[in-house]
């Protein structure tokens, strides 16, 4: 595996399944009394998040203290991007505490990228989501949630639904499905499609009813509504009924297909309050299974030979 | 006075002759004395000094950037004789003050020709027209006006300046971007920002402007110069218009004739710039079109910022990259040893058309006796590792460090006396 | 491919020291030591430790059921999360942890690991172990004791007791992973078994 975990791209299918055989180790844990490893006791976690997400920073927090590493949760929020120095003083403060890995969740596409490649911290560097480009732990949860009800992904049609334009979750799904060779189809109307993405590894649609009937999951994103203001789609009632999950599409899901959601959901926008409660949700055990590949991939990327005893920054990197 | 004589020198990269410089003038060879100074400039490629239409001096309000005095070095070193100083400073170039006060120091500084461009609109604000004759009527004597880093995006405000520097033979220089198409993007709106989860800039915001500026220009009858045209498309337009007899001439900047946007998933914001990196088919369109005179010229768009605002995460980070010194280099490898240009078309492309469109009456004159002596010596076999170390600007970011890059600057003469001499700053 | 030519041993420098009928009578000679050690199976949990291990306890397991007529449990312990060398290697997969129903606590639990040398596996395993629950008593069971200790461990049942070179390599074969059984030993550098 590389050193940093920035993209869904980062992953061959060899590590992407190597993290998700080790969570589901790691699951089981969940279920023992002690749920605490030694593993990485003596190792410290930065939790950097520039940007409010209670949920994912307790659930690297959880994945971290549960293998004994040291946490420090640095909330850099109100250093706006407008401060964009910050971001290197703050890097350069958390090399000098001697982190080990550093889970950085920031608003500007690419800073987890830029933090890895600058050569200001020799630190792991997990991106745990970064404006609109990826959150790579949260497809690798989602890969991990489509294992435990469907087996292998290989085959499995994957059904994306909503705001994939400015969806991180979208973006690292459609790659990581894809290199664990599942058919993803985005759906969205064509104003929250991202230009350019014929190129990607993914089929692409603007009828989610004609998608229903041949999903293994249907994955529904968060819409904001702001978007609506910014006439991307005409009104909340529209974009519910051609795009939401309601009850009626519900019902011509095949039987064993799953509903997944990455939170927070907006009920009744772009899932039905039942459809989201229903048995076949599994929103809630993404939630659980997020600690277990969390675990996972601090554990794949900590252990090993301590790169900050033989590794000096490496100084800008300028790829040409 | 000290007389130069450049010996073996090849103009344009004719056959090799010698060159004298006398008086500030070029003078027939035969006429030099014994005192005179001689250069060995054995096959060495004379050409006339280099004229800038698009550079960033950031003097005044941002000196910790550059200078008027620093950005005039970095020029010469690259063998300008001649910038146009851009308007977008603090305070803005919207007076006659200020333009003078920016003619004033480039006097001062006396590496090149230092010519100010005027604000169209007060402040850069897009709503009124700033005193443009006023400019044009100062010392600086402005002949280029713009609002550069902003579109004069009202079309009643574009039509009007159009029409009122007329009046003393002014050109506007539009820098061609749409607002609300570009409302906070980061790079070009393309199969790459996808991907990286940028908000784009589609050529469209770029294009569209072009098209409705030359429509008006062609409705008044006046000039229209179009700034850094970055996109296929822009290029095809213009096409367009000059096929109409219209007044139209534009610029291409040396980093849209070489990267593209795919080194923009390095986030690195090196390469942040505006307009932003396009892709290798606008590259090809570009450089097609500058060699058959599509676009007029090369413009640097030199744009200096401090090393804190380009280390920072992308969408923090300002905009612009340096590029006086590193243009004619890029030129050469771009369209000289790709077959696209020869020498000559080089003088025409960086010296003589830019000349004609910001009517800088000394420079780009050609290198016949009589001529001002504004000329500058290319070692087209040399090649170079660009090392940000070695800029003579204040500022350090440049998109070329580690590339190797053909061509040497060997020499620089502003009106016969040399500013650069053995490569190296007088 | 062999786990031999995996594991790059030259088969002209090994010998083996204990082939499929030595290895078939250590296991069944472990059981009934298990057996008369704990006067029978009653309160007795077979743990392995992955990879090899958990075959071995499995057999060992068999073994005791053939003599004592009833079913004896046996399991796995994985201990990847709980080694001290952590820092010092590439990170391993992760082996499963099967507890059998019942689990550990106030059972008797008897390790089995396939080649006993420095501890620090069997120091690990105890951790391990430890987090799962509290049993009564811990036993310690290896194919293969090899010597070079470092930690205060020893086992309580050997298959064989092989005292050997620290540049010399055990290998362990079975036929649920490798096809075949047998204990080599080679005098290849570099490698701890």
């Amino acid at each position: 595996m590389r050193r940093h975990l920035l993209s869904g791209a980062d992953l061959t299918r060899e590590d992407a399944l190597l993290v998700l055989d080790t969570a589901a180790e790691l699951r089981a844990l969940a279920d023992r009394p002690i749920k605490k490893l030694p593993t990485l006791r003596g190792r410290t976690v930065v939790n950097l998040f520039f940007e409010d997400s209670t949920r994912t920073r307790i659930s690297f927090e959880a994945a971290a203290k549960r293998l004994s590493a040291d946490v420090i949760n640095f909330s850099a929020k109100g250093s706006s991007v407008s401060k964009g120095e910050s971001l290197k003083d703050t890097a350069l403060t958390l090399e000098a505490m001697g982190a080990d890995a550093v889970v950085i969740r920031h608003s500007a596409s690419g800073a987890p990228h830029r933090l890895a490649t600058s050569g200001w911290v020799r630190s792991c560097v997990i991106n745990a989501g970064d404006g609109t480009h990826e959150h790579p732990t949260q497809a690798l949860l989602d890969a991990f949630t489509m294992r435990r009800h469907l087996g292998d992904l290989d085959g499995r049609r994957v059904t994306i639904v909503g705001d994939v334009l400015h969806s991180r979750v979208a973006r690292s799904n459609a790659l990581l499905l894809s290199t664990l060779g599942a058919d993803v189809t985005l759906v969205a109307p064509p104003t929250l499609l991202p230009v350019g993405v014929e190129a990607w590894p993914v089929h692409t649609s603007y009828d989610l009813d004609t998608e229903l009937d041949k999903s293994d999951v249907v994955m529904m994103l968060r819409v904001q509504r702001e978007r609506m203001n910014a006439a991307f789609f005409p009104s909340a009632r529209e974009y519910s009924r051609r795009y939401g999950l309601d009850e009626r599409r519900f019902a011509r899901l095949p039987d064993h297909a799953i509903v997944m959601h990455p939170g927070p959901m907006n009920r009744g926008m772009e899932i039905s309050a039942n459809v989201a409660d229903s048995t076949r949700s599994v929103i809630v055990e993404q939630v659980t299974n997020g600690v277990a590949v969390r675990m996972a991939v601090l554990y794949l990327l900590l252990s090993g030979p301590d790169t900050r005893l033989d590794d000096e920054p490496a100084g800008q990197e300028v790829e040409k | 006075m000290t007389d130069y004589l450049l010996t073996g020198a090849r103009p344009l990269g004719g056959e090799p002759t010698d060159l004298l410089l006398r008086d500030g003038r070029i003078a027939e060879p035969a006429d030099a004395g014994k005192k005179v100074v001689r250069v060995d400039a054995d096959g060495l490629v004379a050409l006339p000094g280099l004229v800038d239409l698009h550079t960033h001096l950031r003097e005044p309000g941002r000196e910790d950037a550059e200078t008027v005095l620093t950005g005039s070095r970095a020029a010469a070193a690259g063998g300008f004789t001649a910038v146009h100083a851009m308007a977008n400073t603090d305070p803005v170039a919207d007076t006659a003050g200020v333009v003078e006060q920016v003619w004033h120091l480039g006097q001062m500084a006396g590496y090149v020709d230092v010519r100010p461009v005027g604000a169209v609109t007060a402040g850069l604000g897009g709503s009124i027209l700033a005193e443009l004759g006023a400019m044009a009527d100062s010392a600086a004597g402005v002949r280029v006006f713009s609002d550069d880093g902003k579109c004069v995006s009202d079309a009643v405000l574009m039509r009007r300046a159009l029409e009122y520097v007329k009046a003393f033979d002014g050109v506007v220089a539009q820098h061609a971007q749409e607002p609300r198409l570009t409302e906070d993007a980061q790079m070009n709106e393309g199969t790459v920002s996808g991907v990286l989860g940028m908000r784009g800039w589609p050529a469209v915001a770029e294009e569209a402007i072009i098209a409705r500026d030359v429509l008006l220009a062609a409705h008044v009858g006046s000039r229209l110069h179009v700034c850094h045209v970055s996109t296929a498309g822009s290029v095809e337009l213009i096409r367009w218009a000059k096929s109409k007899g219209w007044e139209v001439t534009a610029e291409v900047t040396p980093h849209h004739l070489l990267l593209t946007d795919d080194l923009v998933a390095t986030y690195d914001p090196i390469y942040k710039v505006n307009p932003p990196l396009r892709t290798a088919a606008d590259v090809e369109a570009l450089r097609a079109a500058l060699a058959d005179g599509t676009i007029d010229c090369v413009a640097t768009d030199h744009a200096p910022h401090p090393t804190e605002d380009k280390e920072c995460e992308w969408a923090a980070a300002a905009m612009g990259m340096l590029g006086l010194e590193t243009a004619l280099s890029v030129v050469q490898h771009t369209m000289v040893d790709a077959g696209l240009l020869d020498w000559a078309g080089v003088a025409d492309r960086m010296s003589v058309r830019p000349a004609r469109i910001g009517r800088v009456g000394d420079h780009g004159r050609g290198l016949g006796a009589g001529a001002p002596a504004n000329l500058v010596l290319v070692d087209p076999t040399a090649s170079r590792t660009i090392d940000p170390a070695d800029s003579a600007s204040l500022s350090r970011n440049t998109p070329y460090t580690g590339m190797t890059l053909p061509g040497a600057v060997v020499a620089t003469f502003l009106r016969g006396r040399p500013t650069v001499l053995d490569g190296k700053l007088c | 491919m062999t786990s031999a030519q995996r594991s790059g041993l030259d088969l002209d420098t090994s010998r083996v020291v204990l082939d499929e009928a030595d290895i078939a009578r250590a296991i069944t000679r472990i059981a009934h030591e298990i057996l008369e050690r704990n006067k029978g199976p009653q309160g007795v949990l077979i743990l392995g430790i992955p990879t090899r291990g958990v075959a071995l306890a499995q057999r060992v397991a068999a073994a005791m059921s053939r003599v004592e007529g009833v079913p004896v449990a046996a399991g796995s312990l994985d201990v990847t999360m709980y080694r001290d060398d952590v820092r010092l290697r590439p990170a391993r997969t992760l082996e499963a942890t099967t507890i059998p129903s019942g689990g550990v606590d106030g059972a008797t639990v008897v390790l089995v690991d396939d080649v006993l040398f420095s501890g620090r596996t069997i120091r690990a395993a105890l951790d391990a172990l430890n987090d799962v629950g509290r049993p009564t008593a811990v036993q310690l069971a290896v194919l293969v004791d090899r010597g070079h200790r470092e930690l205060p461990i020893r086992a309580d049942f050997v298959g064989k007791n092989l005292p050997t070179s620290l540049v010399e390599r055990v290998e362990v074969l079975l036929s649920e992973y490798d096809g075949t059984d047998a204990v080599v030993i080679s005098a290849a550098a570099g490698g701890r078994a």
